[in-house]
């Protein structure tokens, strides 16, 4: 168990830069999880920490311990792949054995190590098995206890959910959080998937090509995403935008769709004309009597709630999110609560706060 | 896949005909002549022939030349076996890095594969040869007396040395296609469970690529059976004396030299019951064994 600091790391294949410079600290104990869509460099920045690729520049430091330039047997971490990498001429024993057998540890110890594992995962019954003869939610276990035998200073997941039906994904999910609290092991858990970000983290990196775009807590990033990428990214269905400009003393926005709406928590800087993206959660749209009239080409009921899709006048497409079920009209008139406007820059995208 | 219904069975076996006719033709039919020759004993010239049973067979297993000659087989192909996948699977092993120019050197590794058996004892030949051999000569001036004319061991390392050379890029294919299929993401997991190169080459890649080395077995055995006929016949021809006699040319001494043909025959045929031997074992062996 220890801390992990990352500082101002990057990573080009030839002349492709994939990691333009991420600083990152984990302090001891903390789960943190790296989310973004694919190509966005997360697997990099994992396997860079790993010791599986070098990186260009910057440095690593585990427990304070500088392991930049060290091979990843020497880092003391255990890793979780995709594809579990068990070894399959192995049974399940020897599998979570081999790494402790590598560091000479006595026969008694890797024994008492591995039935304890095996116990905290539930596979003692598999223990002389080899991997082809279990399921994707056994090898997966098994992948875990390889790694938690170990005892190492950092977990490393490289999307292990990922290979498992929707049902297993969600129990495996729990499991290793609550695993991870039990151990209190520091983790890095890279995936694309925002659900598992947003449960299983006690903080997330949201990357967006090559940059860490936000690294903040799960529902700080829900409630304050730093650009419109992320805001786009985290949430679903997806954040609405829509654009519009400042108003003369920047404590409106026009809508192009529209509506002049007051910013709830005062102005934002900048001259009339200020082009500016609004973004609004489904969720927290409204339908509302003199509303905008927005006629609807798609209607999602879900039970506990409907998701609308539909056009603003404007041509924007906006979805807006009902609990419980969705009056039947072919047009219906939205409105835009003051209180949950997003305001990004129109050029950059990013956040604009009062 | 489509499964196409024939009315009838005349266009069919017209379609498999020129597969049926060539192994009729090259393969049956003189494997059964070999079969039924070595229950017959004929005199030099073809004008008679009589049939003796086994005896031929009894003969051959009771003749000290025969197991002279089996003797050296084995040597011989366990020598071959060893050295070229040995040699095959450290080269793959080094072509298996990302190195530059790997494409390059993995072509060229395969080049000997294409040679003729006894072109490629020729090459052989004018390196080793005593006196006229760049090797060969280079050997006895450094005053190692190397003469594989004279010499039964020398010769025999010779030809071992020779078939073994040619069948390394055989292996070598197979080898590297073995080291492609393991997984990375294994190797990085025995990278990060502690494993050096070394440790992870011996516990997790040597073990994975058993199946592989397991076929690659049997097909050099056969290999080093029957097809180093020519380039033991072009070094050394069998000898000095019988040092470098194997089986298969002994089937060939008897037969061509000797006229011996009952004899001849009847050694063709258990080399043929060897070799259906080590097939069997080997599907047995693959179906059962492999499970990666």
């Amino acid at each position: 168990m220890a801390s992990l600091e990352v500082t101002g790391l990057t990573k080009s294949f030839g002349p492709t830069h994939v990691l333009h410079g991420i600083d990152l600290a984990v302090e001891d104990g903390e789960m943190i999880v790296i989310v973004g869509a694919s190509g966005c460099g997360k697997s990099t920045l994992l396997r860079i920490v790993a010791g599986l690729e070098t990186a260009t520049s910057g440095s690593i430091r585990i427990a304070g311990r500088e392991v930049t330039a060290l091979e990843p047997a020497e880092r003391d971490i255990a890793m979780v792949f995709q594809n579990y990498a068990l070894y399959p001429h192995m049974t399940v024993e020897q599998n979570m054995a081999y790494g402790l057998k590598i560091r000479g540890l006595p026969k008694a110890e890797i024994a008492r190590r591995v039935a304890e594992a095996a116990g905290l995962l539930g596979i003692e019954a598999l223990l002389t098995r080899r991997p082809r003869q279990l399921s994707g939610g056994q090898r997966q276990r098994v992948a875990m206890g390889r790694a938690i035998v170990r005892e190492p200073k950092l977990f490393l997941f490289d999307e292990p959910l990922s290979n498992l039906d929707a049902k297993l994904r969600v129990q495996m999910r729990a499991e290793i959080r609550r695993l991870q609290r039990r151990l209190g092991v520091t983790s890095l858990f890279v995936t694309h998937d925002q659900t598992e970000a947003m449960t299983l983290g006690d903080r997330l990196v949201v990357m967006h090509a090559g940059h860490a775009a936000q690294i903040a807590t799960p529902m700080e990033i829900w409630a304050r995403p730093a650009d419109t990428y992320v805001a786009g990214f985290i949430g679903s269905p997806a954040m609405n935008f829509l654009s519009g400009t400042l108003v003369e003393g920047g404590h409106a926005v026009a809508l192009k769709a529209g509506p002049v709406l007051r910013f709830a928590d005062g102005p934002r800087a900048g001259g009339a004309g200020r082009p500016l993206t609004i973004g609004i959660r489904p969720e927290h749209m409204d339908l509302a009597e003199g509303g905008i009239p927005m006629p609807l080409d798609l209607v999602e009921p879900l039970g506990s709630e409907t998701v609308l899709h539909g056009k603003l006048p404007s041509g924007e497409a906006l979805v807006v999110k009902l609990a419980g079920p969705a009056p039947d009209a072919p047009s219906l008139p939205v409105a835009f609560p003051a209180a949950a406007l997003h305001v990004f820059d129109g050029e950059t995208g990013k956040r604009l706060d009062p | 896949m489509r499964k196409t219904v024939f009315k009838g069975t005349a266009l069919p076996l017209l379609l498999l005909a020129p597969q049926l006719v060539i192994t009729a033709i090259f393969f049956l039919w003189p494997a059964g002549a070999a079969i039924w020759q070595s229950l017959l004993q004929e005199d030099p010239w073809g004008m008679s022939s009589q049939f003796v049973g086994i005896r031929n067979f009894t003969e051959v297993l009771a003749e000290p030349e025969w197991r002279g000659a089996a003797y050296n087989t084995l040597i011989f192909s366990t020598a071959v076996a060893v050295l070229a996948m040995g040699t095959a699977l450290f080269l793959a092993v080094q072509a298996d890095k990302s190195i530059r120019g790997a494409n390059i050197y993995r072509t060229l590794l395969i080049w000997p594969y294409a040679v003729a058996p006894a072109v490629a004892a020729v090459l052989w030949l004018f390196l080793f040869h005593p006196s006229i051999g760049l090797v060969g000569r280079a050997l006895n001036e450094a005053g190692i007396a190397w003469d594989y004319k004279l010499n039964g061991n020398q010769a025999m390392l010779l030809i071992i040395v020779a078939a073994a050379w040619k069948q390394v890029s055989y292996n070598f294919i197979f080898f590297l296609a073995g080291l492609q299929s393991i997984p990375r993401a294994v190797l990085e997991a025995a990278a990060i469970d502690g494993a050096k190169p070394v440790r992870r080459f011996w516990t997790i890649i040597l073990p994975l690529l058993s199946p592989t080395a397991f076929f690659l077995l049997v097909v050099n055995l056969v290999y080093a059976f029957f097809d180093t006929f020519g380039v033991i016949h072009a070094l050394t021809g069998g000898g000095p004396g019988k040092a470098t006699e194997t089986l298969i040319y002994k089937v060939y001494v008897e037969g061509v030299q000797n006229v011996n043909l009952g004899s001849s025959s009847a050694q063709s045929v258990i080399l043929m019951i060897l070799v259906i031997a080590l097939t069997a074992v080997q599907f047995r062996f693959i179906e059962r064994k492999v499970h990666y």
